[in-house]
């Protein structure tokens, strides 16, 4: 066997079919890749995508040479949680170039936790716009970075944040504080399901 | 060796591809798509081939294969194709529809909370 290979990565079980995705949104040195890091059960990887944003739809690699291609690069992490299901955490950088690959990378994902330092609330704002827009149930978590505590309430008026939306603090390095945070986030998918027509539900889960 | 790809010129990635710029539109794969061998690497394959094929001898994320090469998503994503068409790996799609199952959602729930 390719000992050497085996021993770099930590491989999944065999009965593993189902891959699920949740992003991490935040601006720099927010803590992103400190989340993903403190929940995956790998060292965080990090792998990048090129696209023009000219043919938004199509990758053309030829175009990589003018001036008009995107590349971003983000990280991402894994948890196994059962026989069958893997969750990915991608760390997304916020900016406003990223956006053009989001339906690309992230089409499908259950949701979003947006990451914010509470010093930099701004940093969150076009972030928490363009998940809006997408309609990506999301969370807001602000990593604590040990200075004074903000008021959730302020940070709410700050965002002008749905009421609907939650606001947790978590401590991006602990397991278990992240750990919360994609339990929150989880949750609230659930209730933003709920919050839906029964109908769409049943005929959903009839077709699935 | 470690990180090929990464300063590697648009040529390169050309080349990697035979020359193909476009994985399409109907390129069947996700960043979460798993990955897995249906056969073992023969002599005279592509050698980003024979990696892929090594590294996915269990499931293994279209994302993670794009990583471990350190070749862009959009790439790895051709070389996939190809050995998809020709039978060598199978691929497990993410069962996400427009809007999460409730019970994939209640298992996600559950195994993040035995974490």
């Amino acid at each position: 066997m390719d000992s050497a290979a085996s021993d770099a990565r930590t491989p999944l079980g065999a009965s593993a079919d189902n891959g699920l995705k949740i992003v991490i949104v935040g601006g720099f040195g927010v803590g992103k890749t400190t989340m993903v890091r403190s929940v995956s059960e790998i060292r965080p990887l990090n792998t990048e995508e090129t696209m023009t944003r000219a043919s938004e739809t199509v990758d053309d690699v030829s175009e990589v040479r003018g001036k008009t291609a995107t590349t971003v690069a983000f990280d991402f992490g894994r948890i196994t949680l059962d026989a069958r299901n893997v969750l990915y955490l991608f760390g997304a950088p916020g900016q406003e170039r990223f956006w053009f690959l989001w339906d690309r990378l992230f089409s499908g994902t259950l949701g979003a936790v947006v990451l914010l330092d509470a010093r930099r609330i701004e940093d969150s704002w076009y972030a928490i716009d363009r998940l809006e827009r997408h309609g990506t149930p999301f969370i807001v978590a602000c990593n604590d970075f040990g200075g004074p505590r903000h008021d959730p309430a302020d940070v709410r008026d700050a965002l002008d944040l749905d009421p609907h939306v939650p606001i947790v603090e978590c401590d991006a390095r602990s397991r278990e504080s992240s750990k919360q945070v994609l339990i929150a986030l989880v949750q609230h998918i659930q209730r933003h399901l709920g919050d839906r027509p029964a109908r769409t539900d049943s005929s959903l889960r009839e077709t699935v | 060796m470690r990180r090929p790809g990464r300063d590697d010129t648009p040529d390169r990635l050309y080349t990697l591809t035979g020359g193909r710029t476009r994985s399409g539109p109907d390129s069947p794969f996700d960043l979460v798509t798993l990955v897995v061998a249906e056969s073992e690497p023969t002599t005279g394959m592509q050698s980003e081939h024979v990696a892929i094929l090594r590294m996915a001898q269990t499931p293994i994320a279209v994302v993670e294969v794009a990583a471990e090469l350190g070749l862009p998503v959009s790439i790895t994503k051709i070389l996939l194709s190809d050995l998809l068409a020709a039978g060598r790996v199978s691929a497990r799609h993410p069962r996400t529809s427009a809007l999460p199952d409730p019970d994939i959602l209640e298992q996600v729930l559950v195994g993040l909370r035995s974490l």
